[in-house]
């Protein structure tokens, strides 16, 4: 009888603990919204966070963007010309980038990449006390640390997942017409017959915006909420990436299904 | 790192952001090529769609002049009401004739104009008179099996 109990009480508590954490996370984000105006009147303090989040991931987007382009060449032609119809592979590469890839990979990799420095470094830094140090010098640690971090997340996102489209597109031409040998002007003329700049590149771009905010909010709240442990540190910084990543992979399908619905 | 430099990273990073997406928009998407802008829409009385859908093309002479902009069902006179908007570069006789054809074999569907000989234009709100409908497979396929069970009584 006193197992069963414990057993409900168990459940009970990891799903208030679940709710209230949410609760903080929403709290955390206004938060962050209503005093990001020093992350624009200082800009700097912006720039610097898109240096370390955007530019410091370029490397890893433009690798990885050019083998998923490859990949996508290289499996759409052996698919497509089963069919006879292998000059639309810069059709059916260019919308699995734009629609997809591009921002869902990008989205996953700046989890991993920016996401856990992001986490780590919140997280010991409220471990250290120094966000408490700077309450006490009245700046305000959300307008100071946490909003510009997370403008520049945002700002840097769209950036990213555009560069991963094109670069992936590139990837996918350079297998397709000069490795395999397809026919450039059809892969060109009907990739730009198929794509449409509202309807899908637009589309890629919202949606790479939405995961930024999501992406960016769930590593500095983790950070923020981190014991202040080593062990709470690391812990908070693995469930950064599974949190963000469960969090795209669910807004994709939301998204996308909002998008060609409507 | 000194600031000039960090600005100078930062400003390389969104150049070529700015880049890619142009470059997504002008040789990946359709932004350039066969952008229609400014367009009059007519509508058009169809028995039977097939799989016409908002957004499909209009060609004439096989070159994409507008786009279906939305099918509706009348329940007055039980047929499909499909609004075509067409480019305003392009202007086509009232007597036009409005078919639906498919693209391939099992391509997307699309309307086929075939321009007529009447001197007035399509302006506006008007409405195309010839239509035809689009081809349903079963349909062809049992016409088929009739005219042959037909010939072997015979």
């Amino acid at each position: 009888m006193k197992s069963l109990t414990n057993f409900f009480e168990k459940i009970g508590y990891s799903v208030t603990r679940r709710i209230q954490r949410l609760g903080t996370a929403a709290r955390l984000f206004f938060l962050i919204l209503i005093s990001s105006g020093e992350s624009f009147k200082r800009f700097h303090l912006t720039m610097k966070e898109i240096y370390f989040t955007g530019v410091m991931s370029l490397v890893i987007i433009i690798v990885s963007a050019f083998f998923v382009g490859m990949v996508l060449g290289l499996q759409g032609y052996y698919t497509l010309q089963k069919y006879g119809s292998s000059e639309a592979i810069g059709v059916l590469v260019a919308l699995a980038l734009v629609r997809e890839l591009g921002p869902v990979v990008t989205a996953l990799l700046f989890a991993g990449r920016a996401g856990t420095a992001i986490t780590a470094e919140i997280g010991l830094m409220k471990a250290t006390e120094q966000l408490s140090a700077m309450e006490m010098m009245a700046v305000n640690p959300v307008g100071r640390i946490i909003a510009p971090r997370f403008w520049a997340g945002v700002i840097a996102m769209p950036i990213l997942a555009s560069i991963f489209s094109m670069v992936g597109i590139l990837g996918g031409y350079v297998v397709a017409v000069i490795v395999i040998g397809v026919d450039e002007g059809a892969f060109w003329s009907q990739m730009q017959a198929n794509v449409d700049f509202r309807y899908d590149i637009v589309n890629g771009v919202i949606k790479s915006l939405v995961f930024g905010v999501a992406c960016t909010t769930i590593a500095l709240f983790e950070g923020f909420d981190a014991p202040p442990t080593a062990e709470g540190v690391s812990r908070a910084t693995t469930r950064t990436v599974v949190t963000s990543s469960l969090v795209i992979l669910g807004l994709d399908f939301v998204l996308t299904s909002f998008m060609l619905g409507g | 790192m000194d600031k000039i430099k960090l600005d100078a990273w930062v400003g390389i990073f969104v150049a070529i952001g700015v880049i890619s997406l142009l470059g997504l928009a002008m040789k990946v998407g359709n932004l350039t090529s066969n952008d229609i802008r400014e367009t009059y829409s007519v509508i058009a009385h169809f028995e039977n769609i097939g799989g016409l859908k908002p957004r499909a093309p209009i060609k004439a002479a096989g070159v994409v002049v507008g786009r279906v902009k939305s099918v509706v069902f009348d329940t007055k006179a039980y047929h499909a009401i499909v609004k075509i908007d067409i480019d305003k570069r392009y202007v086509f006789p009232k007597d036009t004739f409005a078919n639906i054809y498919t693209a391939g074999l099992l391509g997307e569907q699309y309307i086929g104009l075939e321009a007529g000989g009447d001197m007035s234009n399509l302006a506006e709100g008007d409405r195309i008179t010839q239509t035809q409908d689009a081809v349903v497979l079963e349909k062809l396929i049992s016409q088929f099996l009739y005219s042959k069970a037909s010939e072997e009584e015979e």
